[in-house]
């Protein structure tokens, strides 16, 4: 019942912060901060409560939903997915703080469509039945739209409208597969099921595994996004208002991640076996391009937006190494890529609050004015570049020891991936906060509300590079049985 | 000794007091936290390192908590001390000590003196975390922070572009030597499922036998890491220009300690470098060529940071030397008293510059032994180490020790002590030059500010130091003391000597001592040097490579970002967009509105239907 | 040999592509709508042709089927020509031309 509720607080919430709108203008922000404080909290007791359990499923609730055809409203909860909401609903209160003031317009629909947005991310993280799933991959995908094209900044139709084409060209693909899969293991076993548990280890003709794998795979990787279907998310993230660049980078490209260790590689081991190579490579190749697009940018956010492309490119490089170490690299990943690239777009919207531009030419200098946000963007900026004591380095530093011992030349250009991401890192901290300002600023440092965003961000990055065993304890039973296919001598 | 996690934690403690606090406690509250969490550090260090010699404990770990375990890989939070680390936490905690000191008068101007001690104390927290660390990883934390705060450091006063310049140089250069490193850390994941340094040592002549392909790949991927490190032949680029930073950063990171972590590295892991011969004789050559190289440029130098920069690049070339033919202790010797006597030389010519108010640049500097007296003895005791002046300083004992190994240890040989007895002979040369440049001859620029005694009473326990350590360890013909490498001989094996005997040995220090009094000689009696010019602009920008590399990958990095800015891939897409697009207009062209062009498509394609039914009709 | 059937189809033929004709020539909406009425009539004849050479009464159902028809087409076409000329001012179908593409 507690996953089901997960979803309906959600959007209870979000019609309560419409409605509420009519009333009072700034009643939606609190109701969606206090409906993400206590999913955040409700999600936090429950890991304090199954931490470490070695139980594979902690919870499931099932329903019946259209049996006829096979379909339930199937929920199913384990370290994976448990990891997963915690993120989101972290990051989802974060990201109503970040909206705080910046969201003047519309209020009670934007709040809506947050609260809606996360509650699709949610469905995703928690369902176990393929259809359910798709349901939920294309809900999170309209409310995102909107936030896109309604609250960004001045390309923002355009940037909506790619972001909706690519994600939903992806989801049709994925679509045509699941369907796919329905058909073919109804017809080998006399079962019409959408449900995960009784697809997997479907039997079914190489040759046919293949190509549903890929149906699944490209949605993933378009989400991901990988080399080449990465174009849609500069002009998303650079566009969209803060929250939606948060939101975007924390959780909606994990939802890919997440497809990839929850669908791709249990459905299809012997397809995602037969393509890895070629996908590490797609990953290792997003890795340096993603790096070196980042380092040729001039607007902040779509810096960031690149290095976003190269660290899933470590997802993608680690998800196909069939590896305990990379699978855990990779479950971190995709946490640690949350919480710093999220930090670092909330720092380019407070920027952007109070110097009203993105363009790093425009900055510089700004150390002596905003010290607290130098310290906060150092952080992240080396959290970026993989300095250790901090999450992402434990993330990468798993992925590239266990993609060694599939692939070493991958992962060697992977790891110089390294040297890049040190390039385009220390480029952001040179624009904005070194160097001669420009003017003589009379700007405010961090605010109190800025404070209770950022602290947290910093003590979960440290507390993730220095004691990271809690998240790899609860992910451990998670981790399916092809991802360790190779296990470390 | 279970206090001994206070050495790393106060530098972090108070780090972290300061960031978080520096506004609230002012310049002297700066200063005790600054100073006093290292102060500590030091004195916990001596008292446990008594502790350890008394316990006879060949090494002790400490372990704080655990910090990734996935399945049989454990990599735990642990402090490891043994001889070896002990003698760098000695010389990191109590230098460093001496150089906080020193900050305290040096920046006392200095608006942000709060970060420069915070990025300080973070600086020696992440050193001692890389020294004391009990596994590669926990190294590696250690390497990549103490990497973070020479970044920090050197961009100081990042008003200027050319220090941030600098600054990334610096951490993007040695970036490249870390994938190296991180490779080998791969590699030994692989093989030996383990990252834990003893478990490594003990576990590799199991796994491997003498120059197996995989132990000499790690070995070199090792000296990667520690090459970009400790900025050696190809990586030592980034060291000259490092000077950006102020000067007790020069002295704590950039002379004392962060760049011989190389040193440190190959000592802590030399049991594959023994197992990897090809990979140490690389060692030894990167070492002599670098020595000779870096000594060259040295000679030239104009600025009087760049000067003791290369001497620094050039001396970590004779402890690779060391390294490189097995002489072990020798290395770690050498680094010991060149921590002290080129601490003592950074101290001592940031006196001098900020005296003539921050001026580098040597030919305007002259006759300060009259006006700085103070500074020009301790300058002249630091200078004399450097120059190995016989018989009474620590640099004379450490280099003769590095001078004779080279040729008499089992993988060493004649060409290696041509090389370093011809290194000797630079150094020599270019410290007389230096001498005499700044405190010899006219006064060109006045004195306009005396150190303080926060500044002197460093310098003065620094210039102490330089002399005494040398009489740690003396060779076979000059008393035989053999303190430091029966200290460390449970870590490094002893050297072993192929060309040994005592007439032989005293051969190699008579001409050790001649050609360091020649060079002087010569120096003092023909200065200034004539060099031909371009010779002269060669050798001052350090041989060409910054410029080679500027070429070879810089510049293609840039050009290539500069034209693919839009990104290419994109285009893929706007493309299929335009081609959809022009078919739309193409459609949307014969919806003219036009009612009869609309009848006139119906009755074509009506015509054209029936024409097909009716041709069908008839010809089948 | 020419029948009494064939002539009659070759007349509905002949009346359909005048109407036809006219329709693609015309510019004038009320002749247009005409011509529609023409080619209604010529295909009417044409089922009373092939009703009469069948002997079945199906045809002239269908003639009468096409008669009211027409006649509520004529009332629609009509109300539709009024409206548009109250727009544009004028009966030239080439003006109302504003649903291109």
């Amino acid at each position: 019942m507690i996953l089901f509720l997960f979803i309906l607080v959600l959007v209870l919430g979000a019609f309560a912060a419409w409605l509420s709108a009519a009333w009072n203008k700034k009643l939606p922000r609190w109701i969606a901060l206090m409906v993400l404080v206590f999913e955040l909290a409700m999600a936090a007791a429950f890991w304090a409560d199954a931490g470490g359990g070695d139980a594979g499923w902690y919870v499931t609730f099932i329903r019946p939903w259209m049996p006829r055809f096979g379909i339930s409203f199937s929920l199913a909860m384990d370290g994976l997915s448990l990891l997963m909401l915690v993120l989101t609903f972290f990051l989802g209160t974060l990201s109503v703080l970040v909206s705080w003031n910046e969201i003047k317009e519309r209020t009670g629909f934007f709040f809506f469509n947050l609260l809606f947005v996360l509650a699709g991310i949610t469905g995703v993280f928690l369902t176990m039945d393929l259809f359910l799933f798709y349901f939920f991959w294309e809900v999170m995908l309209i409310p995102m739209y909107f936030l896109i094209g309604i609250w960004g900044h001045g390309n923002r139709l355009y940037a909506a409208l790619k972001f909706f084409i690519f994600t939903q060209a992806g989801g049709l693909l994925m679509l045509l597969a699941i369907l796919g899969l329905y058909f073919i293991h109804g017809q080998n076993t006399g079962v019409f099921t959408f449900n995960y548990f009784d697809l997997l280890n479907t039997p079914m003709a190489q040759e046919t595994g293949r190509w549903l794998m890929l149906g699944f795979l490209i949605a993933f990787i378009v989400k991901l996004p990988a080399f080449p279907f990465h174009t849609w998310l500069p002009d998303a993230h650079t566009e969209a208002p803060t929250a939606g660049s948060v939101i975007l980078a924390g959780l909606l490209l994990k939802t890919g991640a997440y497809g990839i260790l929850r669908f791709v590689l249990p459905l299809f081991p012997e397809a995602s076996q037969f393509f890895a190579p070629y996908i590490m490579l797609l990953g290792a190749i997003g890795i340096l391009y993603g790096g070196k697009l980042a380092y040729a940018q001039t607007d902040f956010k779509r810096l960031v937006a690149y290095t976003s492309v190269s660290h899933m490119g470590f997802v993608l490089v680690g998800a196909f190494s069939f590896n305990e170490l990379a699978y855990q690299g990779v479950v971190m990943q995709m946490i640690t890529h949350g919480i710093s690239t999220g930090a670092l777009f909330m720092i380019a919207g407070s920027l952007y609050d109070r110097l009203h531009t993105r363009e790093l030419d425009k900055m510089g200098g700004l150390w002596p004015a905003l010290p607290g946000m130098g310290v906060v963007a150092m952080v992240f900026v080396m959290a970026s570049l993989g300095l250790p004591g901090l999450g992402n380095f434990i993330a990468e530093f798993l992925i590239l020891a266990g993609s060694w011992q599939a692939q070493p030349w991958i992962t060697v250009a992977a790891t110089i991936g390294l040297v890049v991401a040190t390039i385009y890192s220390l480029r952001i901290m040179q624009k904005v906060f070194f160097g001669v300002s420009l003017r003589e600023y009379k700007l405010p440092d961090l605010s109190l509300r800025e404070v209770l965003m950022f602290i947290p961000l910093v003590i979960v990055i440290i507390w993730l590079g220095v004691y990271p065993q809690p998240v790899i304890n609860t992910a451990k039973p998670a981790t399916p049985a092809v991802a360790v296919h190779f296990t470390s001598k | 000794m279970n206090w001994m996690y206070l050495v790393p934690a106060m530098p972090f403690l108070g780090a972290l007091l300061l960031v978080l606090f520096s506004k609230k406690i002012g310049k002297t509250g700066v200063s005790l936290i600054g100073c006093g969490s290292v102060g500590i550090a030091a004195l916990v260090t001596i008292v446990a390192g008594l502790q350890f010699m008394n316990s006879g404990l060949q090494q002790f770990s400490l372990p704080l908590w655990n910090w990734l375990s996935i399945g049989s890989f454990n990599i735990g939070i642990t402090l490891h001390l043994d001889a070896l680390s002990l003698a760098f936490t000695f010389v990191i905690t109590f230098v460093g000590f001496l150089i906080h000191i020193y900050s305290t008068g040096y920046m006392a101007e200095d608006p942000d003196f709060a970060r420069f001690f915070a990025c300080m104390n973070l600086f020696v927290g992440a050193m001692l975390m890389l020294v004391l660390a009990d596994n590669l990883l926990l190294l590696y934390f250690g390497w990549e922070g103490v990497g973070l705060c020479s970044y920090l450091l050197i961009g100081f006063w990042y008003k200027d572009p050319a220090n941030g310049a600098a600054a990334r140089k610096a951490f993007i250069v040695t970036r490249v030597g870390d994938t190296a490193m991180a490779i080998a850390l791969f590699l030994l994941v692989q093989h030996t499922g383990s990252l834990q340094l003893t478990d490594i040592l003990a576990k590799a002549p199991t796994l491997w036998t003498a120059g197996d392909a995989t132990v000499v790949t790690i070995a070199f991927l090792l000296l990667g890491g520690a090459v970009g490190k400790s900025a050696q032949l190809p990586l030592q680029t980034w060291l000259p220009d490092a000077m950006a930073g102020p000067t007790p950063v020069s002295a704590l990171i950039h002379a004392a300690t962060m760049v011989t972590a190389g040193v440190y590295l190959i000592a802590r892991t030399n049991v594959l470098f023994t197992m990897a011969p090809a990979a140490q004789a690389t060692v030894a050559i990167v070492g002599a060529v670098t020595l000779i190289l870096a000594g060259g440029s040295a000679f030239v130098q104009t600025d009087i940071k760049r000067v003791l920069a290369y001497s620094t690049i050039s001396q970590i070339g004779y402890m690779f030397l060391a390294l490189g033919v097995g002489a072990w202790s020798a290395a770690i010797f050498h680094f010991i008293t060149h921590a002290f006597f080129k601490a003592l030389l950074f101290l001592g010519a940031g006196a001098v510059i900020v005296a003539l108010h921050h001026e580098q640049d040597m030919f305007k500097m002259g006759g300060l032994r009259k006006s700085l007296p103070g500074v020009f003895w301790v300058f002249l005791i630091g200078s004399a180490s450097l120059a190995a002046i016989p018989f009474v300083t620590a640099g004379f004992y450490s280099k003769d020790q590095i001078v004779w190994l080279a040729g008499a240890s089992a993988q060493g040989g004649a060409g290696y002590w041509i090389v370093a007895i011809v290194g000797a002979f630079i150094t020599a040369m270019y410290t007389t030059r230096m001498m005499l440049l700044v405190f010899y001859g006219k006064e060109k620029t006045h004195v306009h500010h005396r150190p303080g005694l926060s500044m002197m009473v460093p310098l003065y326990i620094l210039a102490v130091f330089s002399t005494l350590a040398g009489f740690i360890e003396l060779p076979h013909t000059l008393g035989h003391v053999t303190l430091l490498s029966d200290f460390l001989q449970p870590v490094l094996p002893a050297v072993v000597t192929a060309h040994a005997g005592t007439a032989l040995e005293w051969g190699s220090q008579g001409i050790a001592a001649l050609l360091c009094l020649a060079g002087i000689y010569i120096v003092w009696r023909v200065l200034p040097i004539p060099f031909p010019k371009e010779v002269k602009t060669f050798l001052k920008d350090g041989w060409g490579f910054d410029a080679a590399y500027n070429l070879l990958f810089v510049q293609p990095f840039v050009q290539l970002a500069r034209i693919n800015r839009k990104d290419v891939v994109d285009s893929l897409y706007a493309g299929l967009a335009a081609v959809t697009k022009y078919f739309h207009r193409m459609m949307s062209a014969t919806q003219s509105g036009i009612l009869r062009w609309y009848i006139m498509g119906i009755v074509m394609g009506a015509v054209v239907i029936l024409s097909v039914i009716i041709w069908r009709q008839y010809t089948i | 040999m020419i029948t009494s059937t064939t002539a009659g189809l070759v007349l509905a033929g002949i009346l359909f592509t005048m109407g036809l004709v006219s329709m693609l020539i015309r510019r004038n909406v009320i002749f247009m709508l005409v011509s529609v009425e023409v080619m209604l009539n010529a295909a009417g004849l044409a089922f009373i042709v092939a009703a009469s050479r069948w002997g079945q009464p199906e045809g002239q159902v269908m003639f009468m089927f096409i008669l009211a028809m027409a006649a509520a087409e004529v009332s629609v076409g009509l109300a539709l020509i009024l409206q548009l000329y109250h727009q544009l001012k004028t009966l030239d179908s080439d003006e109302a031309s504003k649903m291109n593409g």
